[in-house]
């Protein structure tokens, strides 16, 4: 084979990767291991999908048979662990089961269980439509731009999501605090008279804000890479039609977003569902969302069973949400898989 | 420009503002003379020394960078094999309930993610290889298992939209799967690896409910830090730490994106020249 004069990096590093791995593959110590797993019936491929299935079978499903398990199980307040076993065998001759469903019925009778499951479904519910509705034409703006503004564009809104979201939750306190920016400015203009600083901080509306301007990149980046896939010759020959410019948006872009729409609202929904840094820096007191609930449940109140109770409770309300944004992920690869 | 355009551009302005006062609002406060919001005190970097010499913060944030080194590592090589999986694999049993469990992390709430892995690890202890005491490795699994689906994602998401006709044609050549790995496939999700430890980095350095449940009493992560500083009101210092950060992400995020549209230009003569080493090579 003729020898090129010049030989590129990449090239280089190809060839080196090449012989070290005709290395390795003819070494003794990698013949002999591949044959001794061959005997066992293990093949590379079964190897490959082994690694990351038993990683997330002990530290993704067996935990949650774990808190499904202390669920069932009776707060002990001394002792370590601080619940009561759910198996014990008596004598070395019976097992004992005792399952109880005391910290279940605890969570239905006591009202503040139920308002703080509702009240984080409402807040959920209103963050992720008001994401939408800022977040749908930024994406659309984005995605109707000039080329070269749109990796800017979308560089910027990718930013923040890099940046640490505690401290940016944090800013808020900043901005909505008495004594904050937001007060300042508007006394210096004149809105707010001096000495009576619009309460922001501490309730429900610095809790929305928190919630959506944390939430708001997810909302835009499935909308975007939706949006930009569209076939604009469509909204052109429905224009050319006579068809005013916002109708062929309602009938046309709109319904083909939809997917986008949907994995926006679930990327935004179900975190914001369980949410707790939020509630708990920029929400008031007595601000009932269940992710705060569970948190002090467990670090407050050390009430291992009932904080479980409220996991498989929330797991049990969002079941249906990831499902939805599972297969909507799933047909989203696939597509992306045909193409 | 119609109304359409205008409405756009004021979406844009306002979203864009939006997202961006508070960060800025940060940055112009970390260099206020004044502890007080309210006033402006002069220019000072007073609050950066403060804070360079705040011992428990430099701890906690020497341990956080460890941890989310280590987690970014992990949760690339776990990441990477379970992208693999789902995009080139095909069918095998229990697939679906594989891809269930790779995407749910993205989305399950911390704060039952966090109380999960707990409970895990309270029920393990005592165990051989289980740690003795929570700290650094309970919390790098946790957050390995949070930030691996992240990387699946990234990694599954490149590979579907390359489609293999050059894997295959390489193994119709003989090569061997390790091989065509290597020389192949590891070239073309490179770009999708990198920004798969970047993102599972920084998650893991942000993270507070996950890292709250699964550490021992003893230890102190960033974020853990910055929670209980800040829980007690605006302070300064934090205000510096965040300008901080903001100015290594912002540099960070740039150097890679520059990094990353010319590596983009390059890798399709790359993948070309891979092919012929493989190529070549099983002819060799």
């Amino acid at each position: 084979m003729a020898k090129q004069s010049y030989v590129s990096l990449g090239e280089r590093v190809i060839l080196g990767i090449d012989h070290l791995l005709a290395t390795v593959l003819s070494s003794s110590p990698y013949r002999w291991s591949s044959g001794v797993l061959r005997r066992f019936g293990l093949r590379g491929r079964t190897l490959v999908i082994a690694v990351p299935w038993v990683w997330l079978l002990c530290f993704f499903l067996v935990p949650f048979i774990i808190v499904l398990k202390i669920s069932f199980a009776e707060t002990r307040w001394l002792g370590t662990p601080p619940y009561s076993p759910l198996f014990e065998w008596i004598d070395a001759q019976f097992l004992q089961v005792r399952f109880n469903l005391g910290n279940y019925f605890f969570l239905a009778r006591d009202s503040l269980y139920i308002n703080a499951f509702l009240s984080s479904l409402k807040v959920a519910s209103v963050s992720t439509i008001f994401c939408l509705l800022i977040g749908y034409p930024m994406a659309y703006a984005i995605a109707r731009a000039d080329t070269k503004w749109r990796n800017v564009l979308l560089l910027l809104v990718i930013l923040p999501f890099w940046t640490s979201f505690l401290l940016r939750v944090y800013a808020w306190m900043g901005l909505l605090g008495n004594n904050g920016l937001i007060n300042q400015v508007l006394m210096a203009v004149g809105i707010l008279e001096e000495g009576q600083p619009l309460v922001m901080l501490n309730t429900d509306f610095a809790m929305y804000v928190g919630i959506v301007y944390s939430y708001l990149p997810f909302m835009i980046l499935p909308l975007y890479s939706n949006l930009e896939k569209h076939d604009l010759t469509l909204l052109e020959a429905a224009v050319d039609l006579g068809c005013k410019p916002f109708k062929a948006f309602l009938s046309i872009t709109l319904p083909l977003s939809m997917s986008g729409v949907i994995a926006g609202s679930m990327l935004v929904f179900i975190p914001a569902v369980g949410e707790f840094v939020i509630p708990r820096l920029l929400g008031g007191t007595d601000s009932l969302m269940i992710g705060r609930v569970l948190w002090d449940e467990y670090f407050l109140n050390r009430n291992w069973p009932v904080a479980s109770a409220v996991a498989i409770a929330l797991l049990i309300v969002l079941v249906i949400p990831i499902m939805v944004f599972q297969r909507f992920q799933m047909q989203e690869a696939g597509a992306s898989a045909r193409r | 420009m119609n109304n359409r355009s205008y409405f756009l551009l004021t979406a844009l302005v306002l979203g864009f503002a939006f997202l961006y006062i508070p960060i800025l609002s940060m940055i112009v406060y970390s260099f206020n003379e004044s502890r007080l919001v309210t006033v402006w005190g002069g220019f000072s970097v007073k609050w950066y020394g403060e804070l360079l010499n705040n011992r428990q913060m430099l701890q906690a944030a020497w341990l956080s960078l460890r941890i989310a080194t280590v987690t970014a590592t992990g949760a690339v090589i776990i990441g990477t094999l379970a992208g693999l999986v789902l995009a080139r694999f095909g069918k095998f049993r229990m697939r679906t309930m594989f891809a269930g469990m790779v995407t749910a992390p993205l989305v399950m709430p911390e704060v039952i993610t966090g109380l999960s892995l707990l409970l895990l690890f309270v029920a393990l202890a005592g165990w051989p290889l289980v740690p003795d005491s929570r700290g650094f490795s309970t919390i790098t699994i946790a957050h390995i298992t949070l930030t691996m689906s992240y990387v699946t994602v990234v990694v599954q998401s490149r590979l579907s939209s390359m489609d293999d006709s050059l894997e295959e044609a390489a193994m119709d050549l003989g090569a061997r799967p390790m091989k065509v790995f290597m020389l192949i496939t590891l070239p073309i999700i490179a770009p999708a690896m990198i920004s798969g430890w970047l993102l599972a980095f920084t998650l893991s350095l942000d993270d507070l409910v996950i890292a709250s449940f699964t550490s021992g009493p003893s230890t102190n992560t960033l974020p853990m830090m910055i929670f209980s500083t800040v829980r007690r009101g605006v302070t300064p210092q934090v205000n510096a730490l965040a300008t901080i950060m903001v100015a290594i992400v912002t540099v960070f995020v740039i150097a890679a994106g520059v990094m990353m549209s010319r590596q983009e230009r390059r890798r399709q003569a790359d993948v070309r020249l891979a092919a012929a080493a493989a190529i070549a090579g099983t002819r060799g």
